[in-house]
């Protein structure tokens, strides 16, 4: 057994055993679900439908329903389309990233993540193809044989390459969650005693055994699935940017731009993880796996990349003013203080200055001011995308053709659908699924749980005592 | 000696490993062991091969580099050379860089399902395939040890009983196989 320094905080909190684990995160799924849980859904359903209703009149009416105009062709929809991508990148980045490093507490979170991304990576796939407008030949943009036309789609595309690197993502970190669920199910599966329950999740586990070639083969494939998954957390929003940085625009012609989206990406993508988890943790009791010490990791995590974004920003001005370009020197100072100023603004003090607060022990242990700090960042990084792509875009060369971007109901209408139908998946994937890795979790009981750690160092009490530090 | 399966439960993953050691010190064969999490250092006490589905990974990897670059260069150079801003696609190489972003991606794509498929195939966990584990405790907090008794006829099967009782089972189950 890997033993672990004494004075590293334990991370399973309280008495648990094996048999604790498996009844703690599968009591939920077997008990009827509370009240708040269809509430939830309810409400979910509802914006959900509102949203796909805003889809089909857009595609019925077509894409002018949206705000956009002639100067500023581009602007909610790509907004959204980022922000839901950069979310997406927090789930395979601590899967696999922190499986590279070994970091045991990525347990506490990875399973919800994963499944997080998923859906996110969902919700910004739409928006490339009801942008569209014509979403039944979304397929056209896969390079098929020739009955279409003598025309292949184009190779040299940052567009193109955004196709094959989400459609890559989305897939690679379908099977990375799947190939993790297999022994929960079983898990579930050798365990309820609903006959309809145990029909589903016997299909779900795939027949899965857990016999000693079997969990080789396990670890082995999840190890490959982390090296493969890393470079392509990174490739992925490093080609989102030059969708941006390959064009003409000032303003987003930088050659910052990858570094600086990736680390906005897990900058959001960790903000959105705390969101959800800290609502998690308390519906299904879980305060014994996701405590302080977990939620303070995250927040280094967000110290780190959102100071990488500050000087990211910085950097960019910096640039702008030092290049002598005219034009990038406008886009920029036109940001910060042309119609505009209000977003940019927000962009900065919810991603600049806020997470520059988490230096304190206090505020970065605190449970309450970590949730609301993470609904600060994902609006930061809302305003971010906005920023970078309408700021841009409203000024253009010709002042007669400068114009302000007013979103119409229906921009609002869809990307608060993508919320709502955001939100129905995350109910259903928490009701249903194993929302913390069982048997993983197993694995690390013996060398960082508190009653272990107890046993082979400090005495009974001693974590009680120092756990709230 | 009729042909036997022993199926020896454990509550604890340390006796089960401690319990293996002391019977392949003594020359028995463990043919498997069935837990609910990856145990780690068991493959080497009971003679578990390394696993070789990274090397596959590489192979699928290296196919999806090949197929990438023969689909890229047909498509851009060969069938459809596209001149776009005076930069024409009229060769490979001075239009590799573009296309390695797509190369990449597919290389990851390949080596991932590919791998992917091999292992569940591998695994014999495919949608629908019956459970095999001896108990259904086994995916809970119970560890099973699997010894047939026809890998190990060198042994008396006194003896071997004896064996197996000082490793301080839990539960322990026999099957004929017929």
């Amino acid at each position: 057994m890997h033993k672990e320094s004494d004075i590293r905080l334990p991370l399973i909190l309280g008495d648990k055993s094996y048999k604790d684990i498996t009844d703690d995160i599968i009591r939920p799924i077997e008990a009827n679900p509370p009240k708040t849980w269809y509430i939830l859904l309810m409400i979910s359903i509802v914006i959900a439908l509102w949203g796909i209703g805003c889809i089909v009149y857009l595609l019925g009416t077509g894409v002018g329903s949206w705000g956009l105009n002639k100067t500023v062709g581009w602007a909610w929809d790509i907004t959204n389309f980022v922000w839901w991508v950069g979310i997406g990148h927090a789930g395979t980045l601590i899967s696999a990233v922190l499986l590279l490093f070994r970091q045991k507490w990525r347990f506490a979170i990875n399973r919800a993540a994963e499944a997080m991304t998923i859906f996110a990576v969902f919700m910004a796939g739409l928006f490339p193809l009801i942008h569209m407008g014509r979403l039944w030949l979304g397929y056209w943009v896969f390079p098929l044989p020739n009955q279409f036309g003598s025309l292949w789609v184009n190779f040299n595309s940052p567009l193109l390459w955004d196709v094959f690197a989400i459609s890559t993502y989305l897939s690679v970190s379908l099977v990375f969650w799947y190939i993790g669920l297999i022994p929960d199910f079983a898990t579930i599966r050798d365990r309820v005693t609903k006959p309809i329950y145990k029909k589903v999740y016997r299909v779900l586990s795939f027949g899965w055994t857990g016999d000693a070639k079997a969990w080789n083969r396990f670890e082995q494939v999840s190890l490959v699935l982390a090296g493969l998954a890393t470079p392509l957390v990174f490739s992925v929003h490093s080609i989102v940017s030059f969708d941006f940085a390959t064009s003409v625009i000032p303003g987003w012609h930088t050659t910052i731009f990858p570094p600086y989206f990736v680390s906005g990406a897990v900058f959001s993508g960790f903000a959105m993880v705390q969101t959800l988890m800290l609502i998690l943790r308390k519906a299904y009791k879980l305060e014994a796996y996701l405590h302080v010490k977990h939620v303070e990791y995250m927040n280094i995590v967000i110290i780190v990349t959102g100071s990488i974004v500050g000087v990211a920003y910085i950097t960019e001005l910096f640039v702008s003013w030092y290049s002598g370009v005219e034009y990038e020197s406008y886009a920029f100072l036109n940001r910060a203080t042309g119609p505009y100023w209000w977003s940019y603004w927000a962009m900065m003090t919810c991603n600049v200055i806020s997470p520059q607060l988490f230096w304190f022990k206090k505020l970065r242990t605190s449970l309450m001011f970590s949730f609301f700090m993470s609904i600060i960042i994902n609006i930061g990084m809302w305003f971010e995308r906005f920023v970078i792509i309408v700021t841009s875009l409203h000024r253009d060369y010709v002042p007669s053709s400068w114009t302000y971007f007013h979103p119409t109901w229906v921009d609002i209408g869809v990307y608060m659908g993508t919320i709502g139908i955001f939100f129905v998946f995350y109910l259903l994937f928490s009701r249903y699924f194993p929302v913390l890795p069982i048997a993983e979790l197993k694995t690390i009981l013996k060398s960082s749980g508190k009653n272990y750690k107890e046993g082979y160092g400090k005495g009974k009490g001693y974590w009680d005592k120092h756990s709230a530090h | 000696m009729a042909d036997k399966v022993i199926f020896a439960m454990y509550d604890d993953d340390d006796k089960l490993m401690d319990g293996a050691k002391h019977l392949v010190s003594n020359d028995v064969k463990v043919s498997d062991v069935y837990s609910p999490m990856p145990l780690h250092g068991i493959d080497s006490i009971i003679g578990v091969e390394p696993t070789r589905l990274a090397i596959t990974a590489f192979m699928y990897g290296i196919t999806g580099v090949m197929l990438a670059i023969i689909g890229i260069r047909y498509m851009m150079i060969v069938d459809w050379p596209m001149n776009i801003g005076g930069k024409p696609n009229f060769s490979l190489k001075e239009n590799m860089l573009s296309f390695v972003p797509i190369f990449f991606e597919f290389t990851v794509l390949c080596a991932a399902h590919g791998m992917a498929i091999t292992y569940l195939i591998r695994n014999k966990t495919l949608p629908g395939m019956p459970p095999r584990n001896p108990d259904p405790r086994t995916t809970d907090d119970k560890f099973v040890m699997e010894i047939k008794t026809s890998e190990n006829t060198h042994i008396k099967e006194s003896v071997l009983s004896k064996l197996i009782k000082d490793t301080g089972f839990l539960e322990i189950e026999e099957k004929s196989i017929l």
